[in-house]
């Protein structure tokens, strides 16, 4: 019988130093070589052999529709915003500078596929085609989401951060339980968005796990955006984010999450994975959050502007728009027509915003149960009487 | 009529409803190849295969956040959680997400999702595995939360959960899963969300569930030698709560005695206390009396036989509603 060996304790220099392990995690700025990139910060196409086949078809038509896509949901993202600064909205959540990042990974996914959203998925929601509209009612207080996910193939928002990732890998094993796994054209696959800060809470790593352990055909999709309200990433975790896949048994990749044609690419490439049967896979698409948290959040009280300054020279927006100039030479008409569309939906949505009604007094009691619960109907009928008496004294 | 352990209703009532609809899943630690810790599930992976009986990964909250997930694609979960105690990295699952889903879409996104936990002491168990935490569930909205106390029940309201569109939390009383009772399958089985008078009678009016109602039936008989005819009632569903059997019988007898396993303050005793109170008041003769498991952390077992509601102690509650 051998003997137990003697534990050695690692030797302090062979482990990374802090600046090290913050390197790893933030060394993609300059694009190192990890991150999946076709679209330079400066508009240049850039080869990449792996990748560059999922977008092939992506011709000048088709990267004009990015464009606009990309110019339209960040339009009403603004404009939702100042509906917020003007009391029209009790809160709204920017989705400024990750429009690359959404419209990438919308675009990719095909109609019998599903997304479970986080709460900034606004970009997401515009590709599984549900009007901007729908999307106020949560701000404003009026709904917690008034869209049909089953139809829309898009889940509601979930604000409690990570619970999604399980509810996804549900979904996708019941994908797999009902043959949807495969190489045929009606083959579906899940999509889960949640962003870094996300990637500490369990209901993430159990995730991983249930996909791993049933071979699900969903895609992880983490926006890292660098902040978690107020917390940095290094906060979250020592490893780049991508890499913890492999923990789990699966891929993981990182992606410029600026760039719209690597994110579409690299979207394609995971859900196909997913629907042949190679799932789950984890796409970290690294991005940064340009505006506030939220409307109700101030970062001035704990980042620099000069961070805020470097990302703007990556703006997702701003490289299409020069790639289509210098390599599509594509005109100033289209980009001014894109403009205007922007400002009339803005204006759509701001006309919607202000005349949408008030909830019916009973909606609290509506649709808590399927059956009726008879305490919540003498509720019901009780605060409808006292409801009625104000109106009658009023009169 | 068939004799059944409770266990073994529960059992038959799954296959029954997994013959009877194929999206119905059975997932858990531990039901497939091993039939579950208690057994309930034994036999089903064998019969219904690998994809509708699920042998989980480790993790509470991925059974139920999952299971939230199927149920959107449009499979009925029933889940099994091993012991009470171990329910709460569920628990934001089940609050969150699977209470919220149907308000939060208006009715577009049903969660048809059953949640069995076997509960309640009794066992001789350590820590975590002899908790009654129905209570919890009984405060949130959006849950139906139901407790068996019999084969006939169990076997008849496992299906019933099961064919209900609300999530259902589903308490089985562990230390009756041996005890065995009648069966009939060609039966008409009450509603799921009804309690039922066990025995009627006149004196004091008891109302229980799970594993303490055997408990209340057999003080009923004691206390018959005394000469004390009591009413017991199984109150079966605990949200909603069917109490107009309660009020009926209060009325008729002006004294109400609660029992459970669970600690008393703001639960499911008290709810049942507040509303009779509200409903009954010019009926009651003594205060609503409730016999409780006390307001600690559930004890080692040894001291289990000092902490749950016995037969003495709700008999003790008996005379002090008579003596008031």
């Amino acid at each position: 019988m051998s003997q137990p060996q003697a534990w050695v304790p690692v030797d302090p220099r062979s482990r990374p130093s802090r600046e090290q392990v913050l390197a790893g995690l933030r060394g993609t700025d300059a694009g190192g070589p990890e991150l999946v990139q076709l679209l330079t910060p400066e508009g240049q196409r850039v080869s990449d052999p792996r990748f560059d086949g999922f977008v092939d078809d992506v011709d000048a038509t088709a990267l004009k529709s990015l464009y606009r896509d990309m110019v339209l949901v960040r339009r009403f993202d603004r404009e939702a915003n100042a509906l917020q600064r003007q009391g029209q909205l009790g809160i709204w959540v920017p989705l400024l500078g990750q429009e690359a990042a959404q419209i990438g990974a919308g675009r990719a996914m095909r109609l019998g596929d599903m997304a479970f959203p986080s709460y900034r998925e606004h970009g997401i929601a515009w590709c599984r085609g549900i009007d901007p509209t729908e999307l106020l009612g949560i701000f404003r207080g009026t709904d917690h989401g008034s869209w049909d996910p089953l139809t829309t193939g898009f889940n509601l928002y979930t604000i409690v951060i990570g619970n999604q990732c399980l509810n996804a890998a549900g979904y996708a094993m019941g994908q797999r339980f009902e043959g949807k796994v495969g190489d045929s054209e009606s083959a579906e696959a899940t999509i889960c968005f949640f962003g870094d800060g996300a990637t500490s809470q369990g209901d993430v790593h159990e995730g991983f796990v249930w996909a791993a352990a049933y071979d699900a055909p969903v895609v992880f999709y983490c926006q890292n955006n660098q902040w978690a309200i107020s917390v940095p990433l290094e906060r979250q975790t020592r490893v780049p984010l991508y890499e913890r896949a492999r923990g789990y048994g699966f891929p993981g990749i990182r992606v410029d999450g600026n760039d719209v044609l690597a994110c579409l690419a690299v979207s394609r490439w995971a859900l196909e994975e997913c629907r042949t049967g190679n799932g789950p896979v984890l796409v970290e698409a690294y991005t940064y959050r340009m505006d506030a948290h939220t409307t109700s959040d101030d970062p001035t009280r704990y980042r620099l502007a000069d961070e805020l300054e470097l990302w703007k020279l990556k703006d997702p927006i701003e490289r299409v728009r020069v790639n289509l100039v210098r390599e599509h030479h594509v005109g100033g008409e289209f980009f001014d027509e894109v403009t205007a569309e922007g400002d009339e939906l803005a204006a759509r949505l701001r006309e919607f915003c202000l005349a949408m009604p008030e909830p019916a007094p009973d909606r609290i009691f509506s649709e808590v149960y399927a059956e009726p619960s008879p305490l919540l109907e003498a509720q019901r009928e009780e605060f409808l009487a006292h409801h009625t008496s104000f109106q009658t004294e009023e009169a | 009529m068939v004799n059944l352990t409770l266990a073994r209703a529960l059992t038959d009532g799954l296959r029954a409803a997994m013959e009877r609809d194929p999206k119905v899943l059975v997932m858990g630690e531990d039901v497939g190849k091993l039939g579950g810790v208690f057994r309930v599930t034994d036999g089903l992976q064998k019969d219904f295969g690998e994809q509708r009986v699920l042998d989980t990964p480790l993790s509470e909250s991925g059974i139920i956040g999952t299971a939230v997930g199927l149920a959107i694609r449009g499979f009925r979960p029933v889940c099994e959680i091993q012991f009470d105690g171990f329910v709460f990295p569920g628990f934001d699952q089940i609050v969150s997400q699977l209470a919220k889903m149907r308000f939060r879409s208006q009715g577009k996104v049903p969660m048809p999702v059953v949640v069995r936990i076997p509960f309640g002491g009794g066992i001789g168990a350590v820590e975590h595995h002899s908790e009654s935490p129905e209570s919890l569930f009984a405060h949130v909205a959006g849950l139906k939360v139901v407790a068996c106390s019999n084969p006939s029940d169990a076997f008849w309201m496992i299906q019933q959960a099961i064919a209900c569109d609300d999530p259902v939390l589903f308490f089985e009383p562990k230390r009756r899963y041996w005890e065995k009772g009648e069966v009939d399958p060609d039966a008409t089985p009450p509603p799921l969300f009804s309690s039922k008078v066990l025995r009627a009678g006149t004196s004091v009016t008891i109302a229980c569930y799970g594993p303490l109602v055997r408990t209340c039936l057999d003080a009923a008989t004691a206390a018959q030698a005394d000469g004390l005819d009591l009413e017991v009632i199984d109150l079966r569903t605990l949200s909603p709560l069917d109490l107009g059997p309660v009020f009926e019988s209060v009325r008729c007898t002006g004294r109400l005695v609660v029992v459970s396993e669970a600690p008393s303050e703001a639960s499911v005793t008290a709810e049942v206390a507040a509303r009779v109170q509200q409903e009954c008041f010019y009926s009651l003769e003594a205060p609503v009396l409730r016999v409780t498991g006390f307001d600690t952390p559930y004890p080692p077992s040894k001291c289990e036989d000092d902490y749950l509601p016995d037969l003495d102690r709700v008999l003790d509650g008996v005379d002090r509603a008579l003596a008031w």
